[in-house]
C-alpha cells in the first residue's frame, strides 16, 4: 500500500484526533506528510535543473579550453576541498540523525543534532572563506584585477607544486582560465548561498525543536529540511571531483 | 505491510489513543545504524576518489571520479533522503527528475557535438 489515499478508506480515521498541524484538506496526517514530501522533491528537481545548467556549462567550456581548465583547476587546494567534503558529509550525517530523533520524539537529541549540523555547516563556509581568500590574493577572481601570471609563468610559483610542474600556457589560452574561475565562483558560490540559507533555516528549526514543536509526532519540517540539506550535500559531491580532482593528470 | 509498522513501536512517548502515529502508518524509520554505515561508506568513497585522482589513469580518471560521485549521490538519496522507503509516487518523481535532466544534457550535447561534425 504505497498510496496514502488508499489508507483513508480502511482506517476509520474518525477515531483519530488530528495533530494540531493537520490541515483540514488532508484526510490523514500521513497523506499530508506525503504531499509535503512530494512538494519538496518537486522543488529539489527544479534545483537539479538549476545546478545542472552550470554543470553543463562547465562541461562544454572544459572541452573548449581544456589546457586552461586543467591548469586553473590544478591550482585549487585539494586538501581543503577534501576536508570540506568530509565536513559536509558529517553535517549531513547529523541531519539524518536529527530526522531520526524527531521520529523518535527525542527532543534534546534532536536539538543537539541540529546544533551539530549547523556547526559543521558553518565550518564548511569557514574553509570556503580561506579558499576564496587565497584566490583573491592570487588575483584569480575574474574581472579587472584578474592575473594570468601564474599560468603563463608557473615557474615563478614554487610554493604551488601542482602549478609549478605545469607547462606554461600561451597568453591567449591563459586568459581562458578566467572562464574556469568564473564557473568556479558561480558554482561554489551558488552552493555556498544554499548553505547559508540552510544555516539560517537551521537556527529557526533548532529554536522550534527546542520549544518541542517536533517531538510530538510532527516531523515534516525537519524531514523536508533534511531533504534540502542532503541535496546541497549531493551538489558538493559532484562539485568536488569536477572542479578539484579530474584534471590532475590532463591528457596531452 | 506488517514489516513496516514500526512508527510507534520504538517510541517511548505516551500516545495511548494512538493519535499522532496511527498503526496504519506505513512510515519507515531508517535506523541510526544504517545512517552510520552510509556515513562510513561516504567517507571511504571520498578517500578513494582523492587517492584515485593522484594516480595517472589517463582518460579513466574523470570516469572513476564521476562514478564514485554518482555512487555516493545514490546512497545519499536512497538512505539519507529515505527514497528507498518512500511511496511509488515519490520514487517516480525522483526518477522523472533525473530522467529529464539526462534528456536535457543529451539534447544539448547532441547539438554541440554535431555543430562542427568531423572538424574536431
Amino acid at each position: 500500500m504505497d498510496n496514502a489515499i488508499v489508507d483513508t478508506h480502511d482506517v476509520g480515521h474518525e477515531h483519530h484526533v488530528s495533530l494540531p498541524q493537520h490541515r483540514h484538506h488532508f484526510e490523514t496526517a500521513e497523506q499530508q506528510r506525503e504531499a509535503g514530501s512530494f512538494g519538496m522533491w518537486l522543488f529539489l528537481l527544479t534545483e537539479i535543473m538549476f545546478f545542472g545548467g552550470m554543470f553543463f556549462a562547465y562541461l562544454l567550456y572544459r572541452n573548449w579550453y581544456y589546457p586552461a581548465f586543467a591548469a586553473a583547476s590544478n591550482q585549487l587546494n585539494v586538501p581543503m576541498g577534501a576536508a570540506n567534503t568530509a565536513i559536509l558529509i558529517t553535517s549531513g550525517f547529523f541531519m539524518a540523525l536529527g530526522v531520526w530523533a524527531a521520529e523518535m520524539r527525542k527532543r534534546k537529541f534532536l536539538v543537539w543534532m541540529l546544533v551539530l549540523t549547523t556547526v559543521f555547516g558553518c565550518a564548511f563556509i569557514g574553509v570556503k572563506y580561506f579558499e576564496y581568500k587565497e584566490k583573491y590574493e592570487l588575483h584569480h577572481i575574474p574581472g579587472n584585477n584578474f592575473s594570468v601570471a601564474m599560468f603563463v609563468n608557473p615557474q615563478s610559483y614554487p610554493q604551488y607544486p601542482d602549478t609549478y610542474s605545469e607547462k606554461p600556457l600561451a597568453p591567449d589560452m591563459a586568459q581562458k582560465t578566467q572562464i574556469f574561475f568564473f564557473l568556479y565562483f558561480a558554482m561554489t558560490g551558488m552552493h555556498a548561498v544554499h548553505m547559508i540559507i540552510g544555516i539560517v533555516l537551521l537556527f529557526w528549526l533548532t529554536w522550534r525543536a527546542y520549544r518541542g514543536d517536533f517531538s510530538s509526532g510532527y516531523v515534516a519540517p525537519i524531514e523536508n529540511f533534511g531533504l534540502y540539506w542532503h541535496f546541497v550535500d549531493i551538489v558538493w559531491l559532484f562539485l568536488f571531483p569536477l572542479l578539484y580532482l579530474i584534471n590532475r593528470h590532463p591528457l596531452h | 505491510m506488517a514489516d513496516e509498522i514500526h512508527s510507534n513501536i520504538h517510541t517511548d512517548a505516551h500516545d495511548a489513543s494512538n493519535v499522532t502515529n496511527p498503526e496504519h502508518a506505513q512510515h519507515h524509520i531508517v535506523t541510526p545504524l544504517q545512517y552510520c554505515l552510509v556515513y562510513a561508506t561516504l567517507l571511504v568513497g571520498t578517500a578513494i576518489t582523492v587517492l584515485a585522482a593522484y594516480k595517472d589513469m589517463g582518460w579513466a580518471n574523470p570516469v572513476i571520479a564521476l562514478f564514485i560521485a554518482c555512487f555516493k549521490a545514490c546512497i545519499v538519496i536512497l538512505f539519507f533522503m529515505h527514497a528507498k522507503y518512500q511511496s511509488k509516487l515519490i520514487k517516480m518523481t525522483i526518477g522523472t527528475g533525473f530522467f529529464l535532466f539526462i534528456v536535457l544534457i543529451s539534447m544539448t550535447m547532441t547539438d554541440y557535438i554535431s555543430r562542427a561534425w568531423g572538424a574536431w
